[in-house]
């Protein structure tokens, strides 16, 4: 397909270069990137410019709980062995920040565009999309956020007979509630550790049975769909039954399973699995997260968690004990005001390490770790806390604010 | 019951495990740890029978679905009404709150029957959503500080003759009738909107069901200083709202 160079209407060139104006404005005046003002202003101007600039674009949609913005990227780079990508790699992911994202990409063929959950089925309406890769569902920011489940019935719905193929995990009932109402559905065994958000059926509200790997509910019969791709391990598994070796820059099983999601997508494209992630072993950092950083001449290793999900694969991929362990919460208004889902994360998995805890909510993890049995220690700073740690490289987890903060401190 | 055990009931976690109200369940079970009780934690499946022979009940909170699921489980298996007529101790929050309750508004918008375990009606409101950081007074004859949690609900709670209030809010919503009331008790049946979870920001609540369950007056002291960290934190936060 030829890349965005079609004709665009006057309203609609006139709304990219209105928001590239007010983008740089934004920029001058230290405001961020300014993509999403930019993409503000152009909607404005012309409310049908994002499916118009995706016209010309083969686009994949991502979307999850965790892990988009990473598989946004791994996609991403295994693209661009057959044509260049355009994609919001740096995580604007509601309809403005897509809509710059998109306008500053007029030579690109494909559109990897990650997209916040809320916003799936609206955008997928608009843009056309060639496939999409759905990941994970589970609880997140419940004091402004819809109910998990809610969501998967509205991606149902929305989905339901998109010219789209769905890559979808199988291993996460929500989202294969979520994505059996799309006629194209390619499986994806990706795996899934958190499960609390999943014992109960999306179809009929039956108890679900997990034996193993397995999931079925004993009522209905909704059931874990027979997957054609799949993580096993250190491989990702094709429909032919080859397996391929997953060689990443970015730790944990959790980003295995991104890969092999983003490897299924790629073939979708005619991309081979070996060449989609020979190319994924470029991606080091993504927005900073994964990063290591010097920092008080100690090594840090930045990790984001912003739910209990996403803590759960964070324990799974940090060095074991003695490894000291930073724990940094915050609950402004994009973390979620509510911290009561600490209770959910399973902290006494943080045995035997020295921990130091900072972040506005130090308190709340204080209690919380008390209450798990755990040695910890209470730091004011960042400093603090890297000053106070054993040696080691140190693991840093993070939820949303308080990851920025510790960017910005740490200078990454 | 011997004086030294204490059994320890998680009603429901597959359906009302939503808002990290575990916590309490954590909360109870380590401060009864570091009194010497002998603790048994049992987290029963809403595919199993509630065990009539416990000594306190926890229920959470949820989303509305799976709180009409519980309501319909638990009605049909009866257990925890026959646990109440033995004298066991029931804690609620928010969702489970409202199932004790003589009715509800489920997710069709229907009234649900609830347990009857607490003599009120919660309705749905009108208005916005109930959100954020609450501090309130406990019912004075509980002898205990201030209430300190985190509401998020729409539900509207109205109290029967034979219910107290659990509490008066100074800063929040809690029932949500305009009244100030927050929650609702009788001599052994407990229910609040609080989050946060509610034990760990009021870690007297878990000792007053020990005691109750005990039948003691008092409990050996343990160390509250994080704790009391937390709440002097939040209290001052509720008070000067954003």
């Amino acid at each position: 397909m030829a890349g965005n160079t079609g004709p665009l209407s006057p309203r609609a060139k006139l709304a990219v270069t209105a928001g590239k104006a007010a983008a740089a404005v934004s920029r001058a005046a230290g405001r961020g990137s300014g993509s999403v003002i930019g993409g503000k202003v152009a909607l404005k101007l012309d409310p049908d410019l994002l499916a118009r600039l995706a016209t010309h674009l083969d686009v994949v949609l991502v979307s999850a709980t965790n892990g988009k913005t990473t598989t946004t990227r791994l996609i991403a780079e295994a693209l661009r062995a057959s044509g260049p990508v355009v994609s919001n790699a740096l995580g604007a992911n509601m309809p403005a920040g897509i809509t710059s994202a998109l306008a500053g990409g007029s030579d690109a063929r494909y559109g990897v565009i990650e997209v916040d959950e809320k916003y799936l089925a609206g955008v997928a309406r608009d843009v056309s999309p060639k496939a999409i890769a759905l990941l994970n569902l589970s609880r997140d920011q419940l004091d402004r956020a819809a109910e998990t489940r809610m969501l998967a019935e509205k991606w149902r719905e929305g989905l339901a007979g998109t010219k789209a193929v769905v890559i979808a995990n199988a291993d996460d009932p929500l989202i294969v509630w979520a994505a059996s109402s799309s006629p194209n559905v390619v499986w994806v065994a990706a795996g899934q550790e958190w499960k609390d958000d999943a014992w109960s059926c999306p179809s009929c509200g039956g108890v679900m049975q997990r034996p193993g790997d397995d999931w079925f509910c004993g009522e209905c019969g909704f059931r874990r769909p027979t997957p054609s791709w799949a993580l096993s391990g250190d491989y990702v598994l094709d429909p032919h039954g080859s397996a391929w070796p997953i060689h990443l820059q970015l730790p944990g099983r959790a980003n295995k399973a991104n890969a092999t999601t983003s490897a299924a997508v790629a073939a979708t494209f005619g991309v081979p699995p070996q060449v989609a992630l020979e190319r994924m072993y470029q991606v080091q950092a993504v927005a900073g997260r994964f990063d290591v950083v010097t920092y008080m001449n100690r090594e840090i290793r930045l990790l984001l968690a912003k739910n209990p999900a996403g803590w759960l694969e964070t324990f799974s991929l940090i060095d074991g004990p003695p490894a000291p362990v930073i724990l940094s919460v915050n609950a402004r208004g994009a973390d979620g005001t509510d911290t009561s889902w600490l209770w959910d994360v399973d902290y006494p998995r943080l045995a035997g390490h020295p921990i130091f805890v900072i972040g506005d909510r130090k308190l709340d993890l204080a209690v919380r770790l008390e209450v798990a049995g755990l040695d910890f220690r209470v730091c004011e700073s960042v400093d603090e806390a890297v000053a106070a740690a054993p040696p080691g490289r140190i693991e840093l987890i993070a939820n949303y604010t308080a990851f920025q903060d510790v960017r910005r401190r740490v200078g990454n | 019951m011997s004086q030294n055990s204490l059994r320890l009931v998680w009603v429901y976690p597959d359906l009302l495990s939503t808002y990290g109200d575990q916590g309490n369940a954590l909360v109870l079970e380590r401060r009864a740890l570091q009194r010497r009780l002998d603790v048994q934690r049992v987290d029963v499946r809403s595919d199993q029978p509630i065990p009539t022979s416990g000594d306190i009940y926890l229920i959470g909170g949820g989303e509305d679905r799976p709180q009409r699921l519980a309501a319909e489980r638990l009605r049909r298996d009866g257990g925890l009404n026959r646990a109440v007529a033995n004298g066991a101790i029931v804690f609620s929050v928010c969702a489970g709150y409202q199932i004790l309750g003589h009715e509800f508004i489920n997710d069709l918008g229907q009234r649900e029957q609830g347990l009857g375990l607490l003599d009120v009606v919660s309705t749905r409101g009108e208005g916005e959503r109930c959100v954020g950081d609450v501090l309130a007074d406990i019912d004075a004859p509980l002898g205990l500080p201030p209430l300190t949690g985190f509401e998020n609900h729409q539900g509207v709670t109205h109290l029967g003759p034979t219910a107290r209030p659990f509490a008066r809010v100074q800063f929040g919503q809690g029932n949500g009738t305009g009244d100030g009331t927050e929650g609702a008790y009788n001599e052994t049946v407990f229910g609040t909107y609080m989050h946060g979870p509610v034990m760990a920001r009021n870690p007297h609540i878990a000792d007053l069901l020990i005691k109750l369950a005990l039948d003691v007056n008092a409990l050996p002291p343990v160390d509250d200083r994080w704790y009391d960290a937390l709440r002097a934190e939040r209290i001052a936060a509720a008070s000067q709202p954003a």
